[in-house]
């Protein structure tokens, strides 16, 4: 047991087992101990047990020799027990000789176990069971201590809010059979009043209705056309955005700084793209020509189209601005693909356009219009062939405005607008046999058989300071000296191309002098004076446009068909 | 959700009984007229159109699923307008009873359907 202890003094005793001296005390008669010193000593009474043997002296001097052993005297020899196995008596040698003489419940218990003690001093027994059960937490039990931590409390505050209760009316009637008829009958009577004054009536209430529901469709379509200011700042509200997003595009257009410039290697250079101009109309087309506006310098014009002959689609013709990249300012979709595109230099809202179906139109930016203003149709002479350039020239005597224009069907022509009207005047065709006699005048045949004898002209460009001269490239090879004044007739040709003629550009500054880029991999240098070129470089690849450095009469640009630009400086 | 028994219904009743003054020409014309008063007539209401156009169609779809039992056409409604348009709407279906009663604005249609009144509201 653990909550108590016991202190037990086992002997073991052979006999009766009394030391001698004890004999001697306790066989000493009852007698008042009277020794000097001790007086004040309550007087000890030796008690006698009843029926003590009194001896006398010699007796008790009596020497008794006493052996102590291990063995009881008072257990049994003779235990017998049944052998179960045996099935017989046998005699068990084993007896108990533990003899208890002396037992003393101690008083001293363990602190922890104080709480059982006190609950139950008597019945230790069911103290102890619930000991057992609880299984107490191993614990330090010498510095152990209990901790506990508690947060803040924070103070709570009391708020209340009151909505404002839904408004009410009290409504009191009476509902009666009576007021039943008589509400139907008033509504009745109303309702024939109603009839009767519809028909006289009738326009002005729908009239009256109308305004009142909006048409959805016209809504959509919305204010943005109807009120121009509300558009404009719509517009410019929308350049602003595209001013934050393209800002580090126009921080590049400024100051933007060629790393491979330094490098001293003039063979190669790289090209840094700036805007990027998407519009999701436009997919899967091809930019056929660009052309910018001479009086808005952010403004320019794509035209789209396709230069596959089996995979001809409708054309469209798109306006840019550098302040939005991110939408065309005008968007034109033509019946056929677009090939060139001019603005008039004066009149920048103006555009000539020509197609591949061999029309020309002329669209004005300032209308907010569909279609074009001026269209070419068959009556009036339009082109049989793709439409391969267009090109402004200065107003007629008559100030009207007029351009020319080139295509595959070996014309040239020229077209003039007159107040609703575009007048067509053929300047020149392009005669194969004209080829072999510059000279001579074109025998006039019929349009069908002169179909086929007609080159296909590819390209034109005016002299710079002679108005009526002017050349054209053409897809045999030759470039033609013409004059708007000598009708079928050649003032020069230029033969030295083996293919086609993509471009011909008269220089800006040293007016006699053009170019000619070719499919034939080169782009020569000519002086409208004498047939043979100046120079001629080869750029090993299909040469598709040319183009003068506005700054430089000696430098020019020109770019190829493997998407190579070509910055030429030639030594003139 | 009061009904109060009317011993005359206009509606179903012979013209004779329903109106005693007039000349058998006048009768028989108000009979006529008497007979087209079967269409919902909105009395007071200042719901919202929509919910009116709704509401109008719920007391008059309930009115004529439960013929004679105003009761089961009136908690027909109130549920319908609960389901609607939340909790706490209050309905009245009967011939002839007087009623004051406090509602919350745009939220009150007093009609006649036939012979009936209803008063659809909410309070909460």
């Amino acid at each position: 047991m653990k909550s108590t202890r016991r202190t037990k003094i086992v002997d073991t005793l052979a006999g009766r087992s009394l030391s001698t001296s004890s004999m001697k005390s306790v066989g000493a008669d009852p007698e008042v101990n009277t020794g000097g010193g001790e007086d004040w000593l309550p007087s000890k009474t030796l008690l006698k047990p009843p029926g003590q043997c009194i001896l006398n002296e010699k007796e008790l001097n009596e020497e008794f020799t006493r052996i102590l052993n291990a063995n009881n005297p008072k257990a049994p020899h003779n235990v017998a027990r049944f052998n179960h196995k045996e099935h017989i008596f046998k005699a068990s040698p084993n007896v108990d000789h533990l003899v208890v003489h002396f037992e003393f419940d101690g008083y001293l218990v363990f602190k922890e176990d104080a709480i059982n003690a006190e609950d139950g001093e008597s019945s230790v027994a069911p103290a102890v069971e619930t000991e057992e059960k609880k299984k107490p937490l191993l614990r330090n039990q010498f510095n152990f201590s209990e901790r506990a931590a508690q947060t803040f409390n924070n103070p709570t505050r009391e708020r209340s809010s009151n909505t404002e209760p839904p408004p009410t009316r009290v409504l009191e009637d009476e509902v009666t059979q009576f007021s039943i008829y008589d509400a139907y009958c008033e509504d009745a009577l109303q309702k024939e009043k109603a009839a009767k004054e519809k028909p006289r009536a009738g326009k002005g209430q729908k009239d009256e209705e109308k305004p009142g529901i909006l048409p959805s469709e016209a809504h959509n379509e919305d204010v943005y056309n109807k009120n121009a200011e509300f558009g404009k700042s719509i517009i410019i509200i929308e350049r602003m955005a595209n001013q934050n997003t393209y800002d580090d595009i126009s921080q590049d257009y400024k100051f933007w700084e060629d790393a491979s410039d330094e490098l001293g290697d003039r063979k190669s250079g790289t090209l840094l793209p700036l805007w990027k101009f998407v519009c999701e109309k436009t997919k899967r087309k091809q930019v056929t020509a660009v052309c910018w506006n001479p009086k808005s310098p952010d403004l320019f014009a794509v035209a789209y189209g396709s230069y596959d002959f089996s995979k001809q689609g409708p054309g469209m013709i798109a306006c840019f601005t550098l302040k939005n990249p991110s939408y065309p300012e005008y968007l034109y979709i033509t019946d056929s693909g677009v090939l060139c595109l001019d603005f008039h230099p004066q009149h920048p809202s103006m555009m000539a356009v020509g197609l591949y179906d061999g029309s020309v139109m002329i669209y004005n930016l300032q209308k907010k219009s569909e279609g074009p203003i001026f269209k070419s149709t068959t009556s009036k002479g339009k082109h049989t062939d793709p439409v391969w350039q267009v090109c402004w020239q200065k107003d007629d005597l008559d100030d009207n405005a007029n351009f020319f224009s080139v295509s595959s069907d070996g014309r040239v022509s020229q077209w003039t607008l007159i107040k609703n009207e575009l007048i067509h005047t053929d300047v020149i065709r392009l005669s194969i046999e004209a080829l072999n006699n510059p000279a001579s005048v074109i025998p006039i045949k019929h349009d069908e058989e002169r179909l086929f004898d007609l080159a296909e002209g590819c390209c034109f460009d005016f002299h710079k300071k002679i108005d009526h001269l002017f050349v054209v490239g053409t897809e045999e090879g030759k470039i033609h000296k013409c004059s708007k004044a000598y009708n079928n007739q050649y003032l020069l040709s230029f033969e030295g191309h083996s293919m086609g003629v993509y471009t011909v550009k008269y220089n800006p500054f040293l007016c006699d002098v053009f170019l000619s880029a070719s499919a034939d991999w080169t782009v020569k240098l000519w002086d409208h004076n004498s047939s043979k070129p100046l120079m001629s470089f080869d750029l090993s690849c299909p040469v598709g446009d040319v183009a003068w450095a506005p700054y430089s009469s000696s430098v020019f640009a020109a770019c190829t068909a493997d998407g190579k630009l070509n910055d030429v400086g030639s030594c003139l | 959700m009061a009904t109060l028994g009317s011993t005359n219904n206009l509606a179903g009743g012979p013209p004779d009984a329903a109106a005693g003054a007039g000349g058998a020409s006048a009768d028989a014309k108000e009979g006529d007229s008497r007979r087209n008063f079967n269409y919902p007539l909105v009395k007071i209401c200042d719901m919202v159109d929509e919910l009116r156009l709704e509401a109008v169609d719920m007391v008059v779809t309930a009115v004529e699923k439960h013929p004679g039992n105003y009761e089961a056409a009136a908690k027909n409604i109130k549920e319908a307008m609960d389901k609607r348009c939340g909790s706490s709407w209050h309905v009245i279906v009967g011939e002839g009873f007087g009623f004051q009663m406090t509602y919350e604005q745009k939220n009150l249609l007093f009609m006649y359907f036939g012979a009936l009144g209803i008063i659809v509201w909410k309070a909460s």
